[in-house]
Formats: structure tokens, C-alpha cells, sequence
């Protein structure tokens, strides 16, 4: 059986400071990461088991001597789990270690929330409005992250995970993708294509992620055991606002690599090449386009799609019996049905769908050419993480976009830890033992309760430190040095 | 939450979404929505669009 997919998102969101365009972007990100009220703790963000050059293929890969920029920026560990910091020049908000992808997609939400309360909090003290998008490109060939974090079993060979997943990844941006106007990085002329992403990709695998993209990322750091873990990186994807098309990226992704832990992936369906693939992908709006296979033969990313549809049906009826998978995979057929009648009737399911929807209404009423700033500006202004001025936030108030969570639920989310991964364990410690918690990583958290030498609890199991198997003893701790007799008694 | 609350708690969510699906198909396919909705859009769009596009740049990302 599959090792559990314990997954998560990090997000880099765009930022503007309104009235002053020389802004220096990793002093507004500083900004809006300490401005945020919610709570908290400011840590240091302790390296010693993050490796990100390690390479999953074997071999370490050069750095061209740049130290790690992430290092000397501010960090904070959120009451959610959650990881709020300056990666480069962007504000980034990684959630909380999840259990299932509904949950994903509902603390990725979360993030939105938190981004909009920092950026009023940053606006107040710099007495200029600064805006955040959660958009992946400015449209002027700069790109920056949504990534998604998958647990795999160490035993796992990387190359079935290159091997099944180039495909995959290629053809689920039909459904991913967040919409965008033209194009970038010298790929062919589009007036709009499905993703923000696609034009990026040039290489199939790799270790990079700000130059040269690969569609399968080699980063090897497993941010658990090493001996038992691998955390799959995957970069290819759209940051989503749409929560139901959130929790199928995340879904149908974690899905796959579960099955293919199984064996139960039949065939790698080979793209002759993946990466023109990508942006054909990307741009063809009439989702009809023929891809070659590697074998010989065509067939479009919907039919590929429905393949992996087929197989993963079978699969979860057999080994994923579960309300969540049965809620996925039904999602998904609803999808990809759509998608070959009447894509426009998912324009309340999918944001390049939403998107292109507002465009073309403003290109019919107004008799604006695609490349019209009025249409680019509303490209951007779709992702504003304002609920008043985002376009997205507008349409869903209106009822124009379906729902999976409350705002209730949402606002839950923002504050507490899920309760079924260690995320719990770190999210309560930041509510109730704020004043001694110094360090924090993924796997492990490190107090100063007033003795000589500072104390490091590890969490190198990401399903250990759940509700289940220390809420209790969180309940009863008095303080984080009560707390830590308790852990080693 | 025991798995079977889950299940409900996820049931729940499935009807609630099928009765925003039924909501939204009612009111936004036809164009007089559209013509609607694009007015809501007008009262908040960049006032500014050709500035805002140009000083709309995003260096140093992954």
C-alpha cells in the first residue's frame, strides 16, 4: 500500500507598492512579513536539515558560490502551522503539512487571508497602500512560484516518478491553469492561453527553480527521515484561487503518485517531447490539439487525461475507498466531461475559464484588442488577494464561482493547525508557548526554557505530533519546559 | 473529528456546492449577468490601467 500522501502548497505572491514603482521588492516583502497581526512567532528559521542543492538523481549540483539569499530574511511560524517568510522578492506563505488534499486546498486558502491581513497591517505602517497577487507571472517574462509538496516512500525509484509523471504534469494544466494574456519567454503569440506557467518550462528534468524550469524537480530534500522519505517538489503549477480547481490540482497529483507507488499506473503514455508539449498545452484554447507520443500516434491532453481518469477510478475503488477520493474523483470526471463539451461552463469552476470569460465580455463591450492595458490590468487584478478589489473575490461573493469551504471555515484555518499531521504539534506550540520557541523548521522546533543549552524537539515523521498523539499532553503542559519533561518522559 | 463526521461534514459540503453550481449556471449564463457583472468591474478596476500594467514588475521569483 502507498505511503500516505501528506501534502502541502508554498506560495510567492506578487507585490506592488502603490505611488512609488522603485520599490525595493525584498524590503516591501520584510514589510509585509513583520506587519503581519495574526498570531505568531518571528523565529529563526533553523538550516541544518534543509538541503535544497541536494539532487534526488544522486549527484550535488553547483550553486555558483551564492549563499542561500533565504537566510538572512525574516521568518515567522504561524498558529496554523504555517510558514510566513521573505523567499527573494516576494512575500511566501508555505501551509501547514496536510492530511488530504480537501485540506490542502482549504489551508492554501488560509494563505490568502493572511496575505491580505499583512499587506493592510504593511500599508498602515509605510502609509502607502501595498497590493498582493497570487499570480505566478507579471507578464513581462518574470515568473514566480506556486509549488506543491507530495510525501513519497524513499523506496520509491526517482526515475518512475520522471518516467510517470512528465505526462501527467503536461496534461493536467487543461484543468490547473490560472489564464493569462499572451505570452512569454519567446514562445509563439497567444491573446491568451490556459496557464501562467507553461512558457517557463524548458527543461524535462532538473534541479532548478528560478531559471530554466524543469517540469519534474529534483530537489531531494525530504523535510522528514530521509531514510524513509522523499517530499516530490513539484513546480509546474498555477497558484489557484478557484478552491474547487485547488483541491483538483492537488487531488488528481496526489492521487497519481499514490498509484504509482502501487504499480498501478499501467502505462507512462511518453510524450515524443514534453516540453514543447507544455506550452502547446498551454496555448491551445480549443483543447483539441493532437501532442505526439513517443511510440507514434497523437492524442490530446483531455484523452490523456481520461486515461489517467480511468485507471485512478479503478484505483480508488479499490484500495482508496474514502469520501474525499470518491468527492475527487467525481470532481474530476465532472471536469474533464466539461472540458470536451463546453469549457465556458466552467467558467465557475476553473480561473483561466473565469478569466477568459471577463476578458472576452470586455473585448465584445468595449472593442478592446487582447493586448489593450485595460484587459492586462484586469489580468492582474483578477488574483488582488483585496476581497474588494480582487476580481476573483468579487466573483464569488456574486455566487459566480462554486465553493467547497465557509468563509467560517476559512477563518478557522487562518488560526488553528490541521489536526492529523505534526503541523498540529508546531501550530499549538506557537499559540501557547510563543515566549520560548527560538527555531523552527519542518522536522523539528527548538525552545529556550532558560537553561544553559537551547532544546531541540525533532519531528522528523510527518503524521507523528497529530491531535490524536499529543493534543493531550499540549492540553496539560504549563509551560514549554513542562511540555519538554512531559516529550521525554 | 471521527472519520464518519468527516464524511458527513464532506457530504454536507458536496450538496452545498451542488446548490451554488445550480445558483451560478442560473445567473450568470445569460449576457444581461455578463453586462452586469462587467459594470460591478468597471466601479473597481485600476483607474490607471496602462501605469499599473507598467509599474507591475516581478523580479527574483522561483
Amino acid at each position: 500500500m502507498a505511503l500516505h500522501k501528506v501534502l502541502g502548497t508554498e506560495t510567492e505572491y506578487g507585490i506592488v507598492v502603490r505611488g512609488d514603482p522603485g520599490f525595493n521588492p525584498a524590503v516591501a516583502s520584510s514589510l509585509v512579513v513583520n506587519s503581519y497581526p495574526g498570531e505568531r512567532v518571528k523565529v529563526q528559521w533553523s538550516y541544518e536539515e534543509e538541503s535544497p542543492g541536494r539532487d534526488a538523481r544522486g549527484f550535488g549540483h553547483d550553486t555558483y558560490g551564492l549563499i542561500d539569499p533565504e537566510g538572512a530574511v525574516v521568518n515567522s511560524v504561524l498558529s496554523n502551522g504555517a510558514r510566513l517568510y521573505v523567499d527573494h522578492a516576494h512575500p511566501e506563505y508555505s501551509g501547514p503539512e496536510t492530511y488530504d488534499p480537501l485540506e490542502a486546498a482549504l489551508y492554501d486558502k488560509a494563505g490568502e487571508v493572511v496575505m491580505h491581513r499583512a499587506a493592510v497591517a504593511a500599508s498602515e505602517s509605510a502609509g502607502r497602500q501595498v497590493s498582493l497577487y497570487k499570480n505566478n507571472s507579471d507578464g513581462k517574462g518574470n515568473s514566480y512560484g506556486a509549488h506543491e509538496n507530495y510525501l513519497l516512500s524513499r523506496e520509491t525509484p526517482f526515475g518512475d516518478v520522471i518516467r510517470y509523471g512528465l505526462t501527467f504534469m503536461v496534461t493536467r494544466q487543461i484543468f490547473t491553469g490560472a489564464g493569462k494574456i499572451g505570452k512569454e519567454n519567446d514562445r509563439p503569440d497567444a491573446d491568451f492561453q490556459i496557464t501562467q506557467r507553461a512558457d517557463f518550462f524548458e527543461e524535462e528534468v532538473g534541479l532548478e527553480t528560478t531559471l530554466k524550469r524543469p517540469i519534474i524537480n529534483t530537489r531531494d530534500e525530504p523535510h522528514g527521515d530521509p531514510s524513509q522519505y522523499r517530499r516530490l517538489h513539484v513546480i509546474i503549477g498555477d497558484a489557484n484561487l478557484s478552491e474547487p480547481q485547488n483541491f483538483l490540482k492537488l487531488g488528481t497529483t496526489a492521487l497519481m503518485l499514490a498509484a504509482l507507488e502501487d504499480g498501478a499506473i499501467p502505462d507512462s503514455l511518453d510524450l515524443a517531447d514534453p516540453v514543447e508539449a507544455c506550452w502547446q498545452v498551454s496555448h491551445d484554447l480549443s483543447l483539441g490539439r493532437p501532442l505526439e507520443l513517443d511510440g507514434g500516434g497523437t492524442a490530446t491532453a483531455l484523452e490523456l487525461q481520461g486515461r489517467y481518469l480511468e485507471w485512478l477510478s479503478k484505483y480508488v475503488e479499490k484500495e482508496l475507498d474514502e469520501p474525499v477520493w470518491r468527492q475527487l474523483i467525481a470532481e474530476w470526471e465532472r471536469t474533464l466531461t466539461m472540458l470536451s463539451t463546453d469549457p465556458d461552463k466552467l467558467s465557475d469552476t476553473l480561473d483561466w475559464v473565469a478569466k477568459k470569460r471577463l476578458l472576452e465580455g470586455y473585448v465584445e463591450r468595449d472593442g478592446l484588442q487582447w493586448t489593450n492595458n485595460k484587459l492586462r490590468a484586469l489580468d492582474l487584478q483578477y488574483h488582488d488577494v483585496d476581497p474588494e478589489r480582487g476580481l476573483y473575490s468579487r466573483l464569488a461573493r456574486r455566487g459566480s464561482m462554486r465553493r467547497l469551504f465557509t468563509d467560517e471555515e476559512i477563518a478557522a484555518a487562518v488560526s488553528s493547525p490541521p489536526t492529523r499531521t505534526r503541523a498540529y504539534f508546531r501550530g499549538r506550540c506557537v499559540s501557547e508557548f510563543a515566549g520560548s520557541l527560538v527555531a523552527a523548521n519542518w522536522d523539528s522546533l527548538v525552545f529556550d526554557i532558560g537553561e544553559a543549552h537551547l532544546k531541540r524537539v525533532p519531528m522528523m515523521e510527518p503524521l507523528r505530533g497529530d491531535a490524536a498523539l499529543v493534543g493531550k499532553l499540549l492540553d496539560e503542559a504549563e509551560d514549554a519546559a513542562d511540555l519538554l519533561r512531559r516529550l521525554e518522559g | 473529528m471521527s472519520d464518519r463526521e468527516r464524511g458527513q461534514s464532506e457530504g454536507r459540503r458536496q450538496e452545498e456546492t451542488e446548490e451554488q453550481r445550480t445558483d451560478a449556471v442560473e445567473t450568470d449564463t445569460d449576457l444581461d449577468a455578463l453586462d452586469d457583472l462587467l459594470d460591478e468591474i468597471d466601479e473597481v478596476l485600476e483607474e490607471n490601467a496602462e501605469e499599473f500594467v507598467k509599474n507591475y514588475v516581478q523580479k527574483g521569483g522561483q
